[in-house]
């Protein structure tokens, strides 16, 4: 019975609570949105010592006893990743101080990033899936205001479909917990993973196992299903989508890993065939169109899929080497992805277009800038000893010990098509003739650029220090291998 | 009874579809509610339709004849869901006709700043 | 055009206050019967929404001169001091506290804490829903 699983959900929610109240205040506004992330990183640490000293922690709400209440439930793998979540919000607030306009600042826009890390906190946490239903309700709420914010035309239009594409997949997520409810009698994911093994009707489970799937594919983006993400995520300002492409599809990768391996186990030969061969089918279309854009951030757009693609192609595989290598690649891809959506974001504030062909030559008046890029695109593409490589060699290892090591050649070939894709942003950028570039001065680069560098310094430290983060790794993946660590401790007594 | 529901529901998805597959923003706006709506009954059909049972047991109630309140639970919290989305949804049709002058969705296809 | 709407606005004055005290009704109902905060703020909602239908919205923001959005933080931050409460206690979040108690005039009146959370519901859905509907209806 510890309170403290719940703390990284409840501060961010107190302090954008708090933060309704002066919305005009630009500087307590900023000072306080840090504040409470600090402070809810201050606890996600806490909880994380905790975790890795005394196994899972669960508490279920109001005093019920388990299986009726709302389990909340901090393992491993899901404090890791509210770590850094938190982490990555942090810096794209310092982020957005500098870049997002006093317009945006002072009408909600620092509530409406609160009240996302609730909503992605409390989904890492909860052990209920219909309160998970609630939690990515609560994000995509926020996101939503988020998506808008500020009213341009590009974003009034893209938010319309954003909306419908997620209102539909909630329809189909209420849905499915229906039919999961009429099977099995329960929603506390623990005791889904006892109730379910006792039900001999495969066949119908394997049904709600490939809706809640679809479901979750709507959020995580995968093959066919992410055919909203490119232009939604298109519209919004550098750091909201940075925020987004960290997170927001991490929610549904994650949504994924938890009900695939906690409970959804009962047909891996089709459910997780099918999982392995979306992945790669996943990729491949993340390939095709990171490859064919010319604009820096479908680009980096583009990339969130093929992420989606090889973490999900690790999990189908069922064994050590893919889970942890699922779950390296899932901490790796939130900072590198969000590192790679700010250092866009300069570039496209100092060329002042997000088009490559009109860049060029910022290498002799940048170069700083220019080595750090480089740094975090090898890092993505997981040219050793950045943080993308020990992930994929995990995957790719898993791969070629299941079944599959047909998808582990495809991760493998496609690494270079993620390489090329993000080194001819920096062959087009920073070599060759040097264009017109917007004139800013040397404060307002610091204050953008120092964030982001500190974010990419940390992948170089999760990669390089990969030895010192592999022992968390292995205990986030020994949970997801064995479920009797999560069911013991939320259902006990 | 859970055939009536059933059709009910059936009826609702069918009418959301046809409503949501339309040009005109409203009617998919109207489409998306209809849609949830299905999806809560869905979710009251599939916890059991208690009848008339109390959702409590007290004396003199056994365990068979009591109505499980937990779907009803879910389905107040799913409508409160839904109505704050289809609030939010009308207000940013709202702002976006005001905006961009049209709510035919054929027009808001938008790539003009793609390549 | 002025169109007339003595019959709307004379009803209004009437109706618009058993609504309000229909709404503290279904509020306090909520505890044991159906009711509770998220109904009783929608039916206080409609009755600020239906003073604005037959006044205008000028004039109501001078008569209830309240900032919906203020409105939803302070409902927010009952709700979750209600539900935080257990932390100081040691018990698990959201647990509710409850007794029976001898008050004058009310007799025996069970007394739960779930009450404060839901004044802190009642709050957020009265905010939240004049601020949409202020959103739409303000610009003509």
């Amino acid at each position: 019975m510890s309170n403290l699983v719940l703390f990284p959900v409840v501060i961010p929610l107190i302090f954008a609570a708090i933060l309704m109240l002066f919305p005009k205040k630009l500087h307590m506004q900023r000072a306080v949105a840090i504040a409470g992330v600090v402070a809810t990183l201050a606890s996600a640490l806490v909880l994380f010592s905790k975790v890795n000293s005394d196994g899972v922690q669960a508490v279920t709400l109001g005093s019920w006893p388990a299986p009726f209440g709302i389990s909340m439930v901090s393992d491993m793998f899901s404090v890791l990743l509210v770590l850094s979540s938190t982490i990555v919000t942090l810096f794209v607030l310092f982020y957005s101080i500098p870049t997002i306009g006093m317009k945006r600042e002072q009408s909600f826009y620092y509530p409406a990033v609160l009240f996302l890390m609730t909503g992605v906190n409390g989904a890492f946490t909860t052990g209920d899936i219909f309160n998970l239903f609630v939690f990515i309700e609560v994000l995509l709420m926020a996101s939503y205001a988020l998506i808008v914010h500020g009213g341009e035309k590009p974003q009034l239009r893209e938010s319309i479909k954003y909306l419908l594409v997620n209102i539909i997949s909630s329809a189909l997520f209420v849905s499915a917990v229906a039919y999961l409810y009429s099977v099995t009698g329960t929603l506390n994911m623990a005791d889904l993973a006892v109730k379910i093994p006792q039900i001999e009707a495969v066949g119908i489970l394997t049904v709600i196992a490939v809706l809640f799937l679809v479901v979750f594919g709507f959020k995580a983006a995968i093959f066919p299903l992410y055919f909203w993400l490119p232009g939604s995520y298109f519209a919004p300002p550098m750091a909201i989508l940075a925020l987004f492409g960290a997170l927001l599809t991490k929610v549904g990768v994650y949504a994924i890993m938890r009900t695939y391996t906690l409970f959804f186990t009962m047909n891996t030969g089709f459910t997780h065939e099918l999982l392995a061969i979306i992945a790669i089918l996943t990729i491949l279309a993340g390939c095709v169109g990171a490859l064919a854009y010319f604009d820096v951030k479908k680009i980096i757009i583009y990339n969130i899929i093929i992420a989606v693609g090889v973490i999900l192609f690790g999990i189908s595989q069922m064994n050590a080497a893919g889970i942890e290598g699922s779950i390296f690649y899932l901490v790796h891809d939130m900072l590198i992805k969000a590192a790679l959506f700010l250092l866009v974001g300069i570039l496209t504030v100092i060329f002042g277009t997000s088009d490559l062909r009109k860049m060029g030559g910022l290498i002799k008046s940048y170069p700083i800038f220019g080595w750090t890029f480089l740094v975090a695109a090898f890092g993505l593409a997981g040219i050793p000893p950045l943080s993308g490589f020990p992930g994929k060699l995990l995957i790719v290892q898993g791969g070629f010990e299941g079944t599959h090591f047909w998808g582990s050649l495809v991760i493998l070939a496609t690494s270079l098509l993620v390489l090329l894709s993000v080194v001819r942003i920096f062959i087009y950028a920073f070599w060759g003739e040097p264009v017109k570039i917007v004139p800013i001065d040397r404060k307002h680069y610091l204050s953008m650029f120092v964030p982001t560098a500190i974010l990419v310094a940390l992948t170089v430290v999760l990669g390089v220090g990969a030895e010192l983060f592999m022992p968390f790794i292995s205990d986030a993946g020994e949970v997801l291998l064995n479920p009797s660590l999560y069911i013991d401790a939320v259902l006990k007594e | 009874m859970e055939i009536v529901m059933s059709v009910a529901i059936g009826l609702l998805f069918m009418a959301a579809v046809y409503l949501m597959l339309s040009k005109s923003l409203i009617r998919i706006i109207i489409g998306t509610g209809l849609l949830s709506h299905g999806a809560h009954l869905l979710l009251l059909t599939m916890g059991g339709l208690g009848g008339t049972a109390p959702p409590v047991v007290a004396d003199g109630v056994s365990v068979s004849d009591y109505a499980d309140p937990l779907p009803q639970a879910l389905i107040l919290t799913a409508i409160v869901i839904s109505f704050a989305v289809t609030s939010f949804f009308l207000v940013l049709a709202y702002r976006a006709y005001q905006e961009l002058g049209t709510d035919n969705m054929e027009l808001l296809r938008g790539t003009e700043d793609y390549e | 055009m002025r169109t007339n709407d003595v019959m709307l606005q004379t009803a209004t004055k009437v109706v618009t206050f058993i609504i309000l005290m229909f709404a503290v009704h279904i509020f306090f109902a909520g505890h044991y019967t159906p009711g509770g905060g998220f109904v009783g703020g929608l039916l206080t909602a409609s009755a600020i929404v239906l003073l604005m239908l037959a006044f205008d919205i000028p004039t109501i923001k001078k008569i209830l001169p309240i900032n919906y959005v203020v409105l939803t933080a302070v409902g927010l931050l009952i709700a979750i001091a209600t539900a935080s409460a257990s932390i100081i206690f040691d018990v698990p979040f959201f647990t509710h506290a409850y007794d029976y108690f001898d008050l004058p005039l009310f007799g025996e009146t069970s007394l739960h804490s779930a009450l404060l959370f839901d004044i802190g519901v009642y709050l957020v859905v009265v905010g939240v829903t004049m601020t949409i509907i202020q959103t739409i209806g303000e610009d003509e």
